[in-house]
């Protein structure tokens, strides 16, 4: 009887017996009328439990055991490259060469070339890529989203007075990408204060790592950007935080590890340990008590290269806000990996919204193949991560309904459509 | 007035240095801060800490160099290598470049300087190829090629192959016609005629070609790091300046003018070697 009572054997004599008797009622009764103790123990001797378990337990084998993973220093891919250093990708007997990569384009190209097996990827890139639009069309996918909010609107130091976008009227900013939260965002952004994002504004791709220096030397007034850049400008007295993206859209995904789907179908069981490890590296990143080690951990020259106490300060969320005050929110940057449709169908409203795709757009069923949803729930269901539950998206008071996207795309004034 | 000439020169870029290091020391040293309680607010800004702020001193980049210097081979992973490692990277993939771009640029270079039909034909290609900037090939080059790694080696064979191109058929073209006569005369098959007469006497125009574009593919391959990343030292330039480490930047830039005036020099002695005084 003890081998009967370890959790593991008691799910598969239920899951037999919910095979034999299908109704609950059917199966209830059973159990009262024998006895659960006997009905466990006769079916222990029917059936091979032994073997089933086995088969059920092994890990099947790695198809690919070494693998390139590419990541652009940002506190974005912090589940992603922890996952280095502290062991996640070692415990699922994967060998991963994190790859420092130099901006967005580069990403793409070396993950269509097949040089990375996966990649840290800011989330709208896999939709882009697999619907052709700014790049050749392959299929890729959203394994995890990587983090959500964690990005902010830094402003050079001359601008302390202009906190109102409205003044923002010929400005030019930097976000890190066409395809990005941060573009869209900011877009949203200035157009709800009732500035035109292509006509009063002018925005420009800039890899994050050269966004300070490019603040600094004066040749944009400031950016939506990932941090470590945001607190690095406050470090190195540049810039200041002018808001951060939570405030935005509280809970907003950001970047995504994303794979390609020539590479999920070719290495089901290595892409399933690579998921455990991400999913593993995110549980833990979640937790406020890990996050200074973390921080220590990513902020080496081989990672993120970046002063540990800027690092701490976005991953803690106790940071200088560059306008003298010490500002305390937690909730700053968080781990979030569920990659929910919801958030991929916001995202191509959005890339409709500004005319990055001219086309109709099939919005749920292009988010359901990008975006893993399914699959990532049910990975984090048998590591026993609990999930948490998609909060109501609402972007600076608007309510989002992923139900309707072509009349969200059509409710707003400014528009490319 | 015993001096002798080369002596009063390394005297004066002594003292040229010198008054370099001065001024720079002097227009970049600050005051030490003042010991004084520091709030939170100036804690989280690295108050009271080593920050990288502003122009280094000469005293801070020497501590740099000495760091890089005396341990050039460390690797601690793939993303943070030894000033060594990144400039065999470098330099690896400058030789396979312009080895590839010899190979190609002086038989065609022959070709196009031995045939008066040749060098009319195939001129408009070459002028319309040889102005285009290196790193315009790059995304051409990526998504054709599908390896960054063999991109860049590509940037380099592209941009270094013009120069010994244009200059080993003008070479070959302007020959001396009597040599070549002389050579007929003697009933010289071509092939001899080309190893023995026509080699040797363009082979100095050669030479100030390919010191040409080894210099030219010196200069792109750090462009071309910065572009696709990963290793060298045009990598270690973009990796400094993403952590805003001008010190670090400052020595990439001494160590990338270092190497290529030792490359430099190495084609000036080469060429040396082949002049000949008629």
């Amino acid at each position: 009887m003890e081998q009967e009572r370890s959790p593991y054997r008691r799910s598969l004599i239920q899951a037999v017996l919910r095979a034999m008797l299908p109704h609950s009622t059917e199966r209830r009764n059973f159990l009262r009328a024998v006895g659960a103790g006997t009905a466990y123990a006769a079916i222990s001797t029917l059936l091979p439990l032994g073997a089933i378990e086995a088969i059920a337990n092994e890990k099947a084998p790695l198809e690919k055991k070494s693998l390139t993973i590419g990541f652009v220093p940002i506190t974005c891919a912090t589940p992603l490259i922890m996952a280095g250093p502290m062991g996640f990708y070692a415990k699922q007997g994967l060998e991963v060469a994190l790859t420092k990569t130099a901006g967005w384009a580069l990403v793409r190209d070396k993950m269509l070339n097949k040089e990375y097996d996966a990649s840290h990827m800011l989330s709208p890139m896999p939709l882009a890529i697999s619907m052709g639009a700014g790049s050749v069309a392959q299929p890729m996918n959203v394994a995890t989203i990587q983090n959500t909010n964690g990005q902010a609107i830094t402003l050079h130091l001359k601008h302390k007075d202009k906190r109102d976008p409205k003044q923002w009227k010929g400005m030019t900013f930097a976000v890190p990408f066409d395809y990005s939260m941060h573009n869209f965002l900011l877009r949203y952004y200035v157009a709800e204060h009732g500035l035109d994002p292509d006509r009063d504004i002018q925005i420009r791709v800039t890899p994050p790592p050269e966004m300070v220096a490019n603040l600094r030397a004066g040749n944009i007034d400031g950016y939506l950007g990932p941090d470590p850049f945001n607190q690095r400008a406050v470090y190195d007295e540049v810039g200041f935080i002018h808001i951060l993206t939570k405030d935005i859209w509280d809970g907003h995904p950001c970047c995504a590890f994303g794979v390609s789907d020539a590479f999920v179908k070719q290495n089901p069981n290595t892409f399933a340990a690579l998921y455990r490890a991400v999913l593993d590296a995110a549980a833990y990143a979640r937790k406020p008590e890990n996050r200074k080690e973390i921080a220590a951990a990513i902020a080496q020259p081989n990672y993120l290269n970046q002063p540990v106490p800027v690092v701490e300060q976005v991953l803690t969320g106790r940071f200088a806000d560059g306008l003298g005050k010490v500002q305390n929110v937690p909730s700053r940057i968080d781990f979030d990996p569920v990659p929910w449709q919801a958030l991929g169908i916001w995202i191509l409203t959005q890339m409709k919204r500004w005319g990055y795709v001219k086309s109709d757009v099939s919005y749920a069923s292009i988010a359901d193949e990008v975006f893993l949803m399914t699959d990532a729930r049910k990975h984090m269901k048998e590591l026993g991560i609990t999930e948490t539950p998609l909060k109501k998206i609402v972007i600076l008071g608007k309510a989002f309904d992923p139900s309707a996207p072509d009349a969200y795309v059509n409710s707003f004034a400014i528009k490319r459509t | 007035m015993t001096v002798p000439l080369g002596a009063r020169a390394a005297l004066v870029s002594l003292l040229l240095l010198l008054a370099l290091l001065a001024v720079w020391h002097a227009s970049t040293a600050r005051a030490p801060q003042q010991q004084q309680e520091l709030d939170e607010y100036a804690l989280l800004m690295g108050k009271g800490t080593q920050k990288s702020d502003g122009l280094p001193t000469p005293a801070a980049i020497g501590a740099v160099i000495w760091k890089h210097l005396s341990n050039p081979f460390y690797d601690a992973g793939a993303n943070d290598k030894g000033i060594g490692i990144q400039l065999g990277y470098s330099l690896g993939r400058v030789a396979l470049g312009f080895l590839a771009a010899a190979a190609v640029a002086i038989p065609l270079g022959f070709l196009i300087g031995m045939s008066p039909l040749m060098q009319l034909a195939l001129n408009p290609y070459i002028q319309v190829l040889k102005p285009i900037s290196p790193l315009a090939w790059m995304p051409l080059a990526l998504y054709t090629i599908k390896s960054s790694a063999v991109s860049s080696v590509f940037v380099i064979f592209i941009c270094a192959l013009w120069p010994m191109l244009i200059n080993t058929a003008h070479g070959v073209a302007s020959v001396k016609r009597e040599w070549l006569n002389v050579a007929r005369t003697l009933e010289v098959s071509r092939l001899r005629t080309a190893f023995r007469v026509v080699l040797p006497a363009s082979a100095p125009t050669i030479l100030t070609g390919m010191r040409i574009s080894m210099g030219i593919a010196w200069l792109v391959i750090v462009a071309a790091e910065m572009l696709v990343g990963g290793t060298g030292i045009g990598y270690f330039v973009w990796n400094e300046w993403n952590n805003l480490s001008l010190e670090n930047v400052i020595f990439a830039i001494l160590v990338i003018g270092v190497v290529g005036m030792v490359l430099d020099f190495v084609f000036a002695r080469m060429q040396r070697a082949v002049t000949y005084i008629e």
